[in-house]
């Protein structure tokens, strides 16, 4: 959704707005892949967040600063050229902070890149805004992304190994249930958040579903 | 089956790491464009070329990067040569089928953000492969994305004479099946041992 009031005040609208409505992965189904690949643990989950709220942020800054100044054209080959400065500094960051996690990251702090969350509000609300609102409504839709990322994470850890964040929780009674922490148990697990959001929506609407309509339940 | 060997490198992309069950690259055009199987297909081809093509492009970079020492600069410099080679793509199909190129849409120049081709470049740059092995794995990682993309739309097209609850339309439906698909393809996992 864009803006039509670009010199509007900030409002606590600008923030929340992608960490509910319009969170960027339940709702609008965007940067699936880190939100698959690295939410096997959630410590992956969080640092992943943190690192992409990061570029997030900074590139939004300064495409919000050079709003002005960048040519209509080639304007998506400039972001992605900001964006991939930060995303290499972040690489870099982590790989001095933490070999560890810097591998069980792999690729996927660099394919941050192409995370088509962070281009997306660069083009629709960064280039459209002054810098303070487009920190803001970066912030926002980062935070949106780690709830996200922690929500698969969390529930992949628990159910997978029996831990949250490396804390064993079961005891040693508990037999992991090893496939929510393979491949497709993230398949798995968005589908069934997507799934609970779907329904609290179908109920708030207060549509009758289909079965029921063929029921005719709400014609009694 | 030695791990170097052309062979293994071509079934490992294909199957047993396919680049979209396992490795979860390529994500959005998976759920995006399956819901035909005409247009997947397309799809898988449009994205198996770009793949070859920056690939290839991709190795000849790295070697000009390292003899220059400047490897924090690969980034950006994959990026501008997948850009371009879709670029490149999108217009040869303008050219010669614009049916095509209608169908595909949007989805064409998304392809610069598909994960699966920048991480295809970064792995084969991480794994030192050869010029004659990132060709392989090249085609590999793109014909395990058209297979993926194509059971996928598959199953879909089936999908729509069924009946599916109204909760479970759309997204939550689509990504059950990549979880059941991924499941199965875990099957292939123990072929490289």
């Amino acid at each position: 959704m864009v803006d039509l009031h670009p010199n509007k005040p900030i409002t606590l609208e600008t923030f929340t707005r992608g960490i509910w409505e319009e969170n960027p992965v339940f709702v609008m189904l965007l940067g699936m892949c880190p939100v698959l690949a690295v939410t096997n643990s959630g410590a992956n989950a969080l640092a992943m967040g943190i690192a992409t709220t990061f570029v997030l942020v900074c590139s939004s800054i300064l495409v919000s600063l050079l709003r002005h100044r960048i040519p209509k054209q080639v304007r998506i080959a400039t972001y992605i050229v900001i964006i991939a400065t930060f995303v290499t500094i972040v690489d870099y960051v982590i790989q001095a902070i933490s070999l560890e996690l810097y591998r069980a990251l792999g690729a996927f702090i660099q394919l941050i890149v192409v995370n088509c969350i962070i281009l997306g509000r660069a083009e629709s609300y960064a280039s459209k805004h002054r810098p303070s609102k487009a920190i803001i409504n970066a912030l926002g839709t980062g935070l949106g992304f780690t709830i996200a990322l922690l929500c698969l994470g969390l529930v992949r850890e628990l159910l997978g190994s029996g831990a949250l964040f490396g804390i064993n929780i079961f005891g040693d009674s508990f037999q992991p249930w090893a496939i929510m922490i393979l491949p497709p148990g993230g398949f798995f697990v968005l589908g069934t958040w997507l799934l609970l959001f779907s329904w609290m929506r179908l109920r708030k609407e207060g549509k009758p579903t289909s079965q029921e309509k063929e029921a005719g339940y709400h014609e009694h | 089956m030695s791990t170097d060997s052309l062979t293994f490198i071509f079934l490992n992309a294909l199957i047993i790491n396919n680049f979209v069950l396992s490795l979860f690259l390529g994500i959005c055009p998976f759920l995006g464009v399956s819901a035909k199987l005409n247009t997947a297909w397309n799809m898988g081809l449009a994205t198996t070329f770009v793949m070859f093509v920056s690939s290839l492009c991709a190795f000849g970079l790295n070697i000009l990067l390292v003899a220059l020492d400047m490897e924090y600069l690969r980034l950006i410099a994959y990026i501008a040569v997948i850009a371009s080679a879709v670029q490149l793509v999108e217009m040869v199909m303008k050219k010669f089928s614009p049916t095509l190129f209608r169908a595909l849409g949007i989805f064409l120049p998304l392809i610069t953000t598909n994960c699966a081709i920048l991480g295809l470049a970064l792995f084969q740059t991480f794994r030192d492969y050869s010029f004659l092995q990132s060709l392989v794995y090249s085609l590999g990682a793109g014909g395990g994305f058209a297979l993926a993309i194509m059971l996928m739309a598959g199953l879909r097209e089936r999908l729509d004479l069924s009946f599916v609850p109204d909760v479970s339309q759309g997204a939550v439906l689509s990504l059950m099946l990549a979880g059941l698909l991924s499941l199965s393809f875990m099957g292939f996992a123990g072929l490289g041992s």
